[in-house]
């Protein structure tokens, strides 16, 4: 009888260390692959986000050259009232319905990453174009829960399908730039000018910027780009594309984007 | 029979009640068909037969809304050698152009009430602020 307990004991002893060691083995065996690829991934994507996994195929993007913009600054609210025009953007009197499709912005509150400390006197004073930066990780496309905003594979355009959605401003949350707007009330009384080829939007509907899918698929370039035809302000094109006037651009100048350390990977480049 | 007095006019009212949607849409316009006005600028043909779009229209201006904005698939449509940019205000009011004499007169009788113009333009309604610029 005491043999039989003792042999008990000593196999349940085991037993308990093999059960708590086992877990921590398995662990240590494991950790050189699992270190090995969590180091590798930041490492990566700290030397610019879009060295990497650069997606194929068409992908609209566009430079704005705001050294254009303040030496005439009529030329930006020109491209703003055609972008109104052509979507029909309603102009609400009070600032907090505003509805954002190209805005003016200034420096400090575009780029939150730069310091704007001792900024020269011309980016102090200049506001800067602003419209949806038509990511290529969209964070407003994984929150949409309608699948109302997507990304279009054929062109890289973050596009809104305005029936589906259905105003949780979950994309107004999502989205990093503050590119999106509500409408709080019905938007058509304070439409100017209708644009007949072109909705408008109904109260508690989120819109944005779309690039002009409407006017490229027609061969036009967008109402923006085609306000500052031949000034060089906005030059618009197929970031994939190396013939490109977007790509001899972007190779000639050095250009910044809106918060790149949160790796949406914006479309939309500046030139300071 | 007891109580004739109150039974037989109550079965008639009765029988009146239970017909009323006949003879009231008898006596009264409600129940006839309603005449959807043909496009003013008097074209004839449409991109389906008259029955196909009765039957159908908002089948394909759904299909049509998912390739112009899902798909991008913007494709002009060519029947007949008339042009049709797929979309509500493009193609279907361009011809009937007015919404309250063609697109309300059977949605009205059917009691329907399609959001489309919550956000699509009327020619009516994009007229009425043309001019003001």
């Amino acid at each position: 009888m005491d043999k039989q307990r003792r042999k008990f004991l000593k196999i349940a002893g085991a037993s308990v260390v093999a059960g708590l060691g086992a877990p921590a083995i398995i662990k240590l065996s494991g950790t050189p692959a699992h270190a090995a690829g969590g180091h590798a991934a930041p490492a990566a994507g700290a030397h610019g986000a879009h060295a990497e996994e650069a997606p194929k195929g068409v992908r609209l993007g566009m430079v704005i050259d705001m050294r254009k913009f303040t030496d005439k600054p009529e030329l930006l609210d020109s491209a703003i009232s055609a972008c109104i025009n052509a979507h029909n953007v309603p102009q609400f009197p009070d600032k907090k319905n505003e509805i954002k499709w190209l805005w003016k912005a200034p420096f400090e509150n575009v780029f939150t990453d730069q310091s704007a400390y001792h900024s020269s006197k011309r980016v102090a004073e200049t506001d800067f174009a602003v419209l949806c930066n038509h990511c290529d990780d969209p964070p407003c496309v994984k929150a949409c829960p309608t699948q109302a905003t997507f990304k279009a594979e054929s062109t890289g355009i973050v596009a809104m399908d305005f029936h589906r959605c259905i105003g949780c401003r979950f994309c107004m949350a999502a989205c990093p730039y503050g590119a999106r707007s509500f409408n709080w009330q019905d938007p058509r009384p304070y439409i100017k000018k209708y644009n007949k080829q072109f909705p408008s939007r109904m109260k508690g509907v989120v819109e944005k910027c779309n690039f002009c899918a409407e006017r490229l698929a027609l061969g036009q370039e967008p109402a923006c780009v085609e306000a500052c035809k031949g000034t060089g302000a906005i030059t618009f094109g197929d970031l994939n594309d190396a013939k490109s006037e977007l790509r001899v651009v972007l190779d000639k100048e050095f250009t910044i984007q809106r918060k790149p350390t949160l790796g949406t990977k914006p479309s939309v480049f500046y030139i300071v | 029979m007891y109580n004739k007095g109150t039974i037989i006019p109550g079965l008639i009212i009765f029988v009146l009640f239970v017909t009323f949607p006949i003879w009231f849409n008898g006596f009264t316009t409600a129940g006839d068909l309603p005449k959807p006005e043909l496009p003013p600028g008097g074209e004839k043909h449409c991109i389906a037969s008259a029955e196909y779009m009765r039957a159908n229209h908002m089948q394909l201006l759904n299909e049509w809304r998912d390739n112009v904005l899902r798909d991008a698939n913007r494709e002009i449509l060519e029947i007949d050698g008339v042009k049709y940019p797929k979309g509500l205000q493009q193609a279907c009011m361009a011809c009937h152009s007015q919404k309250e004499k063609f697109c309300d007169s059977c949605h009205t009788y059917a009691a329907v009430d399609p959001y489309c113009w919550d956000c699509h333009l009327t020619p009516n309604e994009a007229g009425s602020k043309e001019a003001t610029h």
